[in-house]
């Protein structure tokens, strides 16, 4: 048994963490203030290869692992969630199942621009109607003689559709009487109508619409893998998604933990830092334990995908604590700032309304229990 | 052309440096990472490379071999290759020391240009690459703020405190340069995790040819007899901003001669 990082991961980790201190910290702040798209932040990373981490150097990915891909989440949540989720989203949602299940074409010709970020990828999985339970998913594909296909539908909260960069969504679509099958569908594609960006409670430097197909014509070579293999493609895409929401949740925890911990250094209160304070002390000793705990969980999730072996369910047990641990340790960390922590003068605000999404997003905790407790009954 | 970058391994410069009071020494046993520094050296060579003239990048390290890390680090940023001189031998080596052993690494080859990052993060002597270069009997500029090549000359210009010289120098060449020349790129994932596949020499001084009464504690000629903080500030004046500190200030000022 190994608990060290290699040579590679951990000069990767003090990269991302070093960047992210440097280049995202500075304008954090500001792009959430202005609800603005990090378009700058993406092109560097992309140049750093973080745009594709876990995919081949021959596509034009980073050449790296699971691990790597979680630990650069970690890093960059740690500082910025909105950043992070780009990242994630980009990668998990958007990109692998290309990656995945694209033919010689599709990759040859979405992957190169993907990989570096010159161009960013959605997944079009939730409607309005249809969120935990993704197979009551209404969008229609119907198929034309030509092989082609009409697409009409609507789907809700995609990351990464309407930015200037974005260029590609997967979406899934019924093609047939309870047959799902995935669907790419170009920006810019007739009858594919993106919403202004939704208002929304955190994550405000990140882009998420809403997406409409009224007629949406696409060919036959759209379609992602055998016709009707939907269902299976996107379980497996959320299955390793769940790993990156997982370390983007054990990021900000991590930011949320080192906040409270300097302020709890530097605040005074009767004379004394608050953290001499033993009420103080315990809220941080608890934070430094869950996180302890949620760290080994994700890797183990990392590793073990890494190694080919199953993996989903060490992904939910990750997603679960790790969402939940976030929630935590936030609301400490808000509670210790005082209300110094309401004000938006701190970034802890910031992460509070940020952490949020992480119960819910790429599968509930309740979702997550249903998952665990079926592995287990 | 072949360009050498002298690295260093150095405490993480955002811990805060001890002192080992029984030894007189910076305590080395936390985490280490590559010379901040450094990185400037390395971004100017890879421009170099960048700028369409023919350039192996040599990574040379003098120090022990838990620092293959930092090697790895450097190679990352850009470099070709590296040569690592690990020996317990070395330990101790003060500037005078170590100078040497870079000198006979850097000898070794025939590198066009030699570049240093402008300090160590953890020592701060900004003299090694004179000290190299007086062994090299090469020229040398430090402070370089822009590096232009032309055939066989370097011109350099130089910051100084009124402002900049500009230095023309035939290669081969020894070159400690300003954080200023440059932003450092991050290294890219690719970088990162083909930096072990790159070539590594890891030389003992046997290897090298180095004699090792001429390096480590027997070949260093000063001694840390002591240390101590330096003085404090003395009495300071404080000033309140009612509406007129900038008056107040500009009074302190010309009472005290710093501006007339």
């Amino acid at each position: 048994m190994d608990f060290d990082l290699s040579d590679e991961h951990a000069a990767l980790r003090d990269t991302v963490r070093t960047f992210a201190e440097k280049v995202v910290a500075p304008v954090a702040e500001e792009l959430d203030r202005e609800h603005r798209f990090p378009v700058d932040i993406v092109r560097r990373l992309g140049e750093m290869g973080l745009m594709g981490v876990p995919f081949p150097v021959e596509v034009g990915g980073g050449g790296g692992d699971t691990l790597a891909y979680a630990l650069t989440i970690e890093e960059l949540a740690r500082i910025d969630s909105s950043v992070a989720i780009t990242v994630a989203a980009h990668t998990s949602l958007g990109t692998s199942p290309i990656a995945n299940f694209g033919s010689a074409a599709q990759t040859e010709r979405y992957l190169p621009d993907l990989c570096s970020g010159r161009r960013l990828a959605a997944f079009g999985l939730t409607e309005p109607e249809a969120g935990s339970d993704a197979g009551a998913t209404r969008t229609r594909a119907v198929e034309q003689p030509d092989g082609s296909f009409v697409v009409n539908g609507a789907k809700m909260f995609i990351t990464n559709a309407g930015t200037e960069l974005s260029g590609v969504v997967t979406i899934t679509a019924l093609t047939g009487d309870g047959e799902i099958t995935n669907l790419i569908v170009e920006n810019g594609t007739p009858g594919y109508e993106i919403s202004p960006p939704l208002r929304k409670m955190g994550w405000h430097a990140s882009d998420t619409r809403a997406l409409t197909f009224a007629d949406c014509h696409v060919g036959p070579d759209a379609v992602l893998g055998p016709r009707g293999a939907g269902l299976r493609q996107f379980l497996a895409i959320l299955d390793g998604g769940r790993i990156s929401v997982a370390a983007l949740a054990l990021g900000l925890a991590q930011g949320a933990y080192e906040q409270a911990l300097t302020y709890a250094r530097q605040r005074n209160a009767f004379g004394r830092p608050i953290a001499a304070f033993q009420a103080i002390q315990f809220k941080l000793a608890d934070m430094e334990t869950e996180i302890a705990a949620g760290r080994h969980l994700v890797r183990h999730a990392a590793w073990l995908k890494d190694r080919g072996r199953p993996f989903a369910h060490a992904a939910a047990l990750a997603k679960l604590y790790t969402g939940e641990l976030s929630h935590r340790v936030v609301n400490e960390a808000v509670q210790i700032h005082g209300g110094y922590g309401y004000m938006d003068e701190y970034p802890i605000s910031r992460f509070y309304r940020d952490q949020k999404i992480l119960e819910i997003g790429e599968g509930t905790n309740e979702v997550q229990r249903l998952l665990i407790a079926r592995a287990i009954i | 052309m072949k360009i050498a970058i002298c690295v260093k391994e150095v405490p993480d410069p955002t811990a805060e440096k001890r002192i080992d009071p029984g030894t007189n020494r910076l305590v080395r046993t936390g985490e280490n990472t590559l010379n901040p520094y450094d990185r400037h050296a390395i971004e100017e060579a890879v421009r170099i490379k960048e700028s369409g003239v023919e350039t192996e990048i040599s990574i040379v390290l003098v120090g022990p071999a838990s620092a293959a890390r930092t090697v790895d680090k450097a190679l990352a940023q850009g470099g070709d290759r590296s040569v690592h001189l690990a020996d317990d031998g070395l330990a101790d080596s003060d500037i005078l020391a170590t100078s040497r052993a870079l000198a006979a690494l850097l000898e070794r080859d025939a590198y066009d240009l030699v570049l240093f990052g402008q300090q160590a993060s953890d020592a701060e002597c900004y003299v090694m690459a004179a000290a190299v270069a007086e062994r090299l009997d090469r020229p040398c500029v430090s402070q370089a703020a822009s590096l232009t090549l032309d055939g066989s000359t370097l011109r350099v210009k130089r910051q100084v405190e009124t402002g900049y010289d500009t230095v023309e120098m035939p290669l081969p060449a020894v070159v400690s340069v300003s954080d200023a020349i440059n932003e450092p790129r991050y290294p890219s994932l690719p970088a990162i995790m083909g930096a072990k596949r790159k070539p590594h020499e890891v030389l003992s001084l046997a290897d090298a040819g180095i004699d090792p009464d001429t390096v480590g504690g027997a070949g260093s000629r000063t001694t840390v007899r002591g240390l101590s903080k330096p003085a404090g500030r003395g009495a300071s004046v404080r000033i309140e901003d009612d509406g007129t500190a900038a008056e107040k200030i500009l009074a302190f000022l010309v009472e005290n001669k710093v501006v007339v």
